[in-house]
């Protein structure tokens, strides 16, 4: 057992904190537009310093990063409070399952236009029926002179107002079981027959979208991992949207929990023995969030698959998050109920945390049923 | 970066799981904590395998092995509920051995690491230690307080036995009257070992009452399935399993810190003791809960796990307590730096 970092692992961390005190892009400027461009900008900056794509094997232009440099790589970004690369649905989820599944052409034709940020992504998984009951999906691709053409709906679009393509996961057999009768598909966002409508969320951010698809066509080429394998093309992408992202996870909410005690301090609340238990408590499961993020990444690099506790992260970030903004506001009083309150808009936003990514419910499914193996309710 | 024992470690988990589950049946544990009594037997194989001095350093009889080896011990007695007075007679030693004088160390850590001498350790409220395992039958007991620390010998100590609501260990109430030798040197990695101690522990009984809980949901049926299908008993099953887990990790990572970076190692204990204090009291609640009326018969066994967990959350420091420490040493109250 050594929770030290090795003298490269050091050395990595070092020269990344170096480059990002020097580069940091600043705050986001007002404006969703602005703040978007201002964000696509700090991609190429990452992208050009070779800090894009940073876990993807090097012929696809990423450094064929370890786990543990991913996490750090989190980590820090996370401690100098840098913002999200714009494309991250694209780098986190996109990119990885072109690597994965998609044929030479696709790769020379996506990869390098997803790190650059030029071309930005989105995740055209959840509709209005189906939600965590994903492979219940009903939008249909049907094979048409050697094209396909897509009708249906998706919802909760993370940036598909900006997309040029979305990873598409529709229905192409109506007659198997519902997993194996879909198909993932890369979509151009660009034509007439996709209608992207914004969704204001409940911090009045229209980040995500409702999409109306109205015989959309796509080219076979696109067509990623086979037809009728899209329920195993799209767990890849859950997969990577979990896998390492614990140690980035904590070191973010590290960063609110001193931002958090801060504010207690300066408001006096840090005296006051109750909110003392609470501040201790969740300074408590920062830490354990982060040490279990390291267990975890201890499994997989050693056996190859996360162990118990690499399922745990997510939902507990979530948590964690959750109760950290309602602290803040339990300090802040009165005041925490001003709009203009930089607390304000990450209580809101927090919420969403045991949703996005699949629910916590989902997730204590799985936990239930693939970790203590307990039976399916089915 | 590595965050899982090495080969010699996963070694002394694997033994000590195989070795424990075979000496202690339930029924034999149940036995004992019936009668009030431990396993001499069990005990004295313990000694010989040197369990008792496997963190005391080799010139003082010890093996010279550090804190995660002991935690690994801790849990898997906890797991096993072990009847045997390990962990006071570890938790003595290591007070000593962090603020023991030379002559304190040599006159007492050879039998504690042999296991000839018993030792016990409690911590003083007032001028009372209200709740110190196995002091009635220990040759030495060390008292920790605000005013002090010192080593007394039984004999010169008042030692009044308690029944507590765990039946499978001992405890008493100790004063020492002002007998005794000081301990001078400074205590606090001593006690903050003995805390990780008794947080391994919690964390082995976690995981047992954990297994009996996922164990039952798959067996018992109602409404014509097994009752784990139910998402209110496998939601719960699964945050125990979030919390055990938290536990451990919290208890290895102090650990580590006990043996390599020695000046985190008092926020990590405390941190360790208050998480797995509550995590071992709402696992076996839920455990309980989950095996309906049976879990809470005294012909179950989940009650002795129960009631351990209980009473090693209040023993050195509550949650409570300690989560007021983790709020002193992680700087609630100070201006707050940059993160490190
Ligand atoms: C901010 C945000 C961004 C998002 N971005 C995207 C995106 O870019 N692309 C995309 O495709 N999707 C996106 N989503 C959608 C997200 O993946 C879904 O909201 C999520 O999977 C839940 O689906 P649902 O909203 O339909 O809720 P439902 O599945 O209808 O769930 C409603 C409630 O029922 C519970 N529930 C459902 N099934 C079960 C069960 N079997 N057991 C126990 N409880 C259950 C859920 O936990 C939840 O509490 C986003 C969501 C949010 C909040």
């Amino acid at each position: 057992m050594d929770l030290t970092l090795s003298p490269s692992e050091a050395a990595f961390r070092d020269e990344l904190r170096a480059w990002l005190a020097e580069h940091h892009p600043g705050e986001d400027p007002p404006g969703d537009d602005e703040a978007f461009e201002h964000r696509r900008d700090w991609q190429r900056k990452l992208f050009e310093a070779g800090y894009a794509g940073f876990s993807w094997p090097k012929e696809y232009g990423g450094r064929g990063a370890t786990l543990i440099e991913q996490a750090l790589f989190g980590e820090e970004m996370a401690r100098a409070k840098a913002p999200q690369p714009v494309n991250v649905l694209g780098m986190v989820m996109g990119g990885p399952v072109v690597i994965t599944h998609g044929t030479d052409e696709q790769k020379d034709r996506w990869l390098r236009a997803i790190l650059t940020g030029e071309e930005i992504w989105c995740q055209g998984f959840s509709e209005p029926e189906s939600g965590s009951d994903l492979a219940s999906l009903k939008t249909k691709a049907v094979k048409s002179n050697g094209e396909w053409l897509v009708t249906g709906q998706k919802v909760w679009t993370t940036y598909a107002h900006k997309a040029k393509w979305c990873m598409l996961v529709a229905r192409t057999d109506q007659d198997v079981p519902k997993h194996q009768g879909l198909t993932y598909f890369i979509m151009d966002m660009e034509q007439e027959e996709v209608q992207v409508r914004p969704l204001h969320q409940i911090t009045k951010e229209p980040e995500f979208n409702e999409l109306f698809i109205e015989e959309a066509r796509i080219p076979d080429e696109n067509l990623v991992g086979g037809v009728g394998n899209g329920w195993a093309v799209a767990i890849t992408t859950l997969m990577n949207e979990r896998a390492g992202l614990g140690a980035a996870a904590a070191a973010g909410v590290r960063i609110g929990l001193e931002e958090l005690k801060q504010l207690a301090h300066e408001r006096g609340a840090d005296e006051d023995p109750v909110i003392r238990q609470r501040l201790a408590q969740l300074t408590i499961e920062v830490e354990l969030l982060r040490l279990n993020s390291w267990r975890g990444l201890t499994q997989i690099m050693k056996r190859g698959v996360p162990g118990p506790e690499g399922s745990l992260p997510k939902w507990q970030w979530g948590e964690i998050n959750q109760a950290l903004t309602e602290l803040a506001v339990d300090v802040l009083g009165e005041e925490g109920a001003y709009w203009d309150s930089p607390w304000t808009y990450r209580l809101l936003r927090s919420r969403a945390n045991s949703i996005e990514g699949g629910t916590t419910e989902i997730l204590k499914n799985i936990i239930a049923e693939r970790v203590l193996g307990l039976p399916k309710l089915r | 970066m590595n965050f899982d024992f090495s080969d010699d470690q996963q070694a002394i988990k694997r033994t000590a799981k195989d070795l424990l589950a075979d000496r202690f049946k339930f029924e034999r544990v149940r036995e004992l904590a019936e009668a009030g009594s431990y396993d001499d037997d069990a005990w004295k194989e313990l000694r010989e395998l040197g369990w008792p001095g496997i963190f005391i350093e080799e010139r003082y009889g010890g093996q010279g092995l550090g804190v995660v080896e002991l935690v690994i011990l801790m849990e898997e007695l906890g797991y096993a509920l072990a009847p045997v007075p390990f962990l006071s007679n570890a938790a003595a030693g290591l007070m000593i051995q962090a603020a023991g004088s030379e002559e304190q160390k040599q006159r007492w850590l050879p039998g504690i690491a042999s296991g000839e001498l018993r030792a016990a350790a409690g911590l003083v409220r007032g001028d009372e230690a209200k709740l110190v395992p196995d002091a009635d039958e220990a040759d030495v007991i060390v008292l920790c307080g605000a005013e002090g620390r010192r080593v007394v010998e039984r004999s010169a100590a008042d030692v009044e036995t308690v029944a507590t609501m765990d039946s499978t260990r001992r405890y008493a109430r100790v004063r020492a009257n002002g007998a005794g030798d000081a301990l001078e040197g400074d205590h606090r990695p001593g006690m903050s070992g003995a805390v990780l101690a008794a947080a391994a522990e919690l964390t082995g009984v976690a995981q047992r009452a954990m297994e009996m809980a996922v164990q039952y949901a798959r067996d018992r049926k109602q409404f014509g399935r097994p009752i784990g299908a139910y998402q209110a008993v496998s939601h719960s099953c699964a945050q125990m399993l979030l919390e055990t887990e938290g536990a451990r990790s919290a208890t290895y990572w102090g650990a580590w810190t006990a043996d390599a970076e020695p000046e985190t190692l008092e926020l990590a204990a405390s941190m360790a003791k208050a998480y797995a204090s509550d995590a071992g009291w709402r696992v076996c609640s839920s455990s309980l809960q989950v095996h309906g009326g049976i879990g809470f018969t005294w012909e179950h066994n989940l009650h002795f796990f129960l009631k351990r967990a209980k009473v090693d959350a209040l023993l050195w420091g509550s949650a409570s307590e300690h989560r007021e420490r983790v709020a002193d040493l992680s700087a609630v109250g100070v201006a707050a730096g940059a993160p490190a």
